[in-house]
């Protein structure tokens, strides 16, 4: 049985479906992240799941007992806001204690719990402070702190980092990452920022109109996307049309190349497809491994420092490449012409 | 330039003439009792009289239960309005402006021919029901200014957000009022607080159609009967009211996390 368990989720606001049939199940100490676009129901399935918004249909199992009817305040759910939310009138300590002091805990261990939590966060002297005295990313790790302190079952991040510098926003995701570990505790974590959803989680859930478009690791999600929102939203893509030759044999044909796809194509004989590369899975040139070559002219050049990404014009279309900065090699002139070759693995099959 | 500065001079000095000089004549006509010198034997007498004393003491104890009741009834009303209807909003303040409108004379008729004695709720008939009836006036009178000062210190604070994160840490309604919105909003709540008492100190029309023994209706009497005390009752009054606005000031400069949010 898991932890965490989400079936049938529905909720509509008037006329607009924003949650459909939304099925999950979070494992204990599982990090798991609703990725999605805004307005794809990743933030009401949260708040559900917190209890602010009432389902209109579906279960929210919480080791095993529904709790769709139970008010937010006795689920033990720990919430943390991309607002921060902190109580301006109390000062550090006293918004971590908060959920001690309501639940009654004495006042000598909850004393012990604030310090725990402060040195936690790293932030062991600044409970006499008010929170109009921090920063964003110091208010935002105190909100993480006053979350945790009472212990939840379940902890909630709705889009923590989105308020805050990219710098503080990077660092923040890998203390957040770091605590949820050695706390172990069950995290969903709700961004529109596939970067955070990839580098923080155990598991990803792309959410798309109201629904759960794919579940899986970040690997499975990025790799092997079932749905082509899933390629287009996590990650770049480029996509190249293919004819198809012989859908059994998984041969198809890009200019004027015949490829052979490690797997069948479920398209009819002369059926068109997609072809999605990843920028990572080109080649400039030819390389070992990489049967597929096709010539391109070089669109655009933009370094980016460690990363050089082309833009090129090949068999129709625009592909983008990423290579490794090499110092003792200047990266290609715009209008030059070139090759790109591509293993026939790396490609992603889409419905075209 | 220099003629405008000239004229701004002129203008602040006919501009505190026009404000202090009546106050000025006024005290220097209350300390006049005593003829051919000055003393303070009005004022003496003022605070001698048994009567200002009681009804003093009865305005302020009536000034204290209006607020209690003011905040009260004014604080989770806000809270509620801005957490659950937002919509509602216009109309709640439209009704909160009534009694702006609507005569205090008009009201108490209303409380008159509603709570007498041979209606289903005899409030008049007792005096304790009538001091219930004089309360719930004073609240109602003072309800524009105590909504209105409540309301724009919600404003301050994301009440969804912080109800929510409380919400979420076990806290219920009960806690999350008293101890997340009452001292947000508190400063805001004493100035409301400090009008209502300016408010039923003052107070005559109810208290004297209820026909409670309140300082209003004393003063009046005093102003018909007297000639030098009811200048030094005014000036009492006045003394009062700038206590009051001084300790605004003061609450103000207390709290903390006030003062930061007005940086």
């Amino acid at each position: 049985m898991a932890f965490l368990e989400i079936a049938r989720l529905e909720k509509s606001f008037g006329p607009l479906r924003v949650v459909r049939d939304f099925n999950l199940t979070v494992e204990q100490g599982e990090f798991v992240s609703l990725l999605g676009p805004s307005g794809c129901g990743k933030t009401t399935v949260l708040r559900m799941v917190a209890g602010f918004e009432m389902p209109d249909q579906g279960a929210i199992r919480i080791e095993g007992k529904d709790v769709v009817r139970q008010r937010p305040n006795a689920r033990k759910i720990g919430m943390v806001f991309q607002a921060y939310a902190l109580f301006p009138n109390l000062t550090v300590a006293q918004n971590v204690g908060f959920g001690l002091k309501v639940a009654g805990v004495p006042r000598r261990e909850a004393v012990e719990r604030v310090a725990e939590m402060l040195a936690l966060i790293g932030l062991p002297d600044l409970g006499a402070r008010y929170p109009f005295q921090l920063s964003g990313g110091q208010q935002q790790r105190v909100a993480l702190a006053r979350a945790l302190a009472v212990r939840p079952r379940v902890l909630l991040l709705d889009e923590p980092l989105s308020a805050l510098d990219a710098k503080i926003r990077v660092s923040l995701r890998t203390e957040i990452r770091a605590i949820q570990q050695r706390l172990g505790i069950t995290t969903i974590f709700v961004t529109h920022d596939q970067e955070e959803a990839l580098s923080m989680s155990d598991r990803i859930v792309v959410m798309n109109g109201g629904i759960a478009e794919q579940v899986g690791t970040p690997f499975e999600i990025y790799n092997h996307p079932t749905t082509k929102f899933v390629a287009n939203f996590v990650g770049t893509i480029s996509t190249l049309v293919a004819e198809v030759e012989d859908p059994a044999a998984g041969e198809v044909r890009v200019a004027g190349q015949t490829i052979r796809l490690p797997q069948p194509v479920e398209a009819p004989r002369g059926g068109r497809i997609g072809l999605a590369l990843r920028p990572e899975a080109l080649h400039l040139g030819p390389g070992d491994g990489r049967d597929t070559m096709l010539p391109a002219t070089i669109a655009d050049v933009q370094f980016l420092g460690s990363v050089i990404r082309l833009q090129l014009h090949t068999g129709g279309t625009t592909v983008a490449l990423d290579t490794f900065n090499r110092p003792d090699l200047p990266p290609p002139q715009v209008g030059a012409h070139t090759q790109v070759s591509f293993a026939a693995r790396d490609v992603i099959v889409l419905e075209h | 330039m220099r003629s405008a500065k000239l004229w701004s001079w002129i203008a602040l000095i006919a501009g505190i003439l026009y404000f202090f000089l009546p106050l000025i004549g006024m005290f220097e006509f209350s300390l006049r009792a005593r003829r051919g010198e000055y003393s303070f034997d009005a004022y003496a007498n003022v605070l001698g009289d048994p009567a200002f004393r009681a009804t003093f003491g009865y305005s302020v104890l009536m000034a204290l239960f209006t607020i209690a009741f003011g905040i009260l009834l004014v604080v989770p009303t806000v809270f509620w309005v801005r957490l659950k209807l937002p919509r509602w909003r216009p109309v709640i303040e439209f009704i909160t402006l009534l009694p702006l409108v609507i005569p205090p004379i008009v009201i108490v008729f209303g409380y008159i021919r509603l709570y007498n004695t041979s209606s289903w709720l005899p409030l008049t008939g007792s005096a304790m029901g009538t001091n219930l009836l004089l309360m719930f006036g004073y609240t109602m009178l003072a309800l524009p200014y105590m909504y209105r000062a409540v309301d724009t210190g919600l404003r301050t604070i994301d009440v969804q957000t912080l109800t929510e994160a409380a919400q979420s840490l076990g806290a219920g309604w009960i806690t999350i009022i008293a101890r997340l919105i009452l001292p947000n909003v508190l400063v805001a709540v004493l100035s409301g607080a400090f009008l209502t008492f300016a408010i039923v100190i003052g107070e005559f029309v109810l208290a004297a159609l209820l026909n409670r023994p309140a300082f209003g209706p004393y003063m009046v009497w005093m102003g018909a009967n007297k000639a030098y005390e009811p200048a030094a009752l005014a000036v009492i009054a006045f003394v009062v009211t700038w206590a009051c606005m001084a300790l605004i000031q003061l609450v103000t400069r207390l709290s903390k996390h006030t003062r930061a949010q007005q940086r």
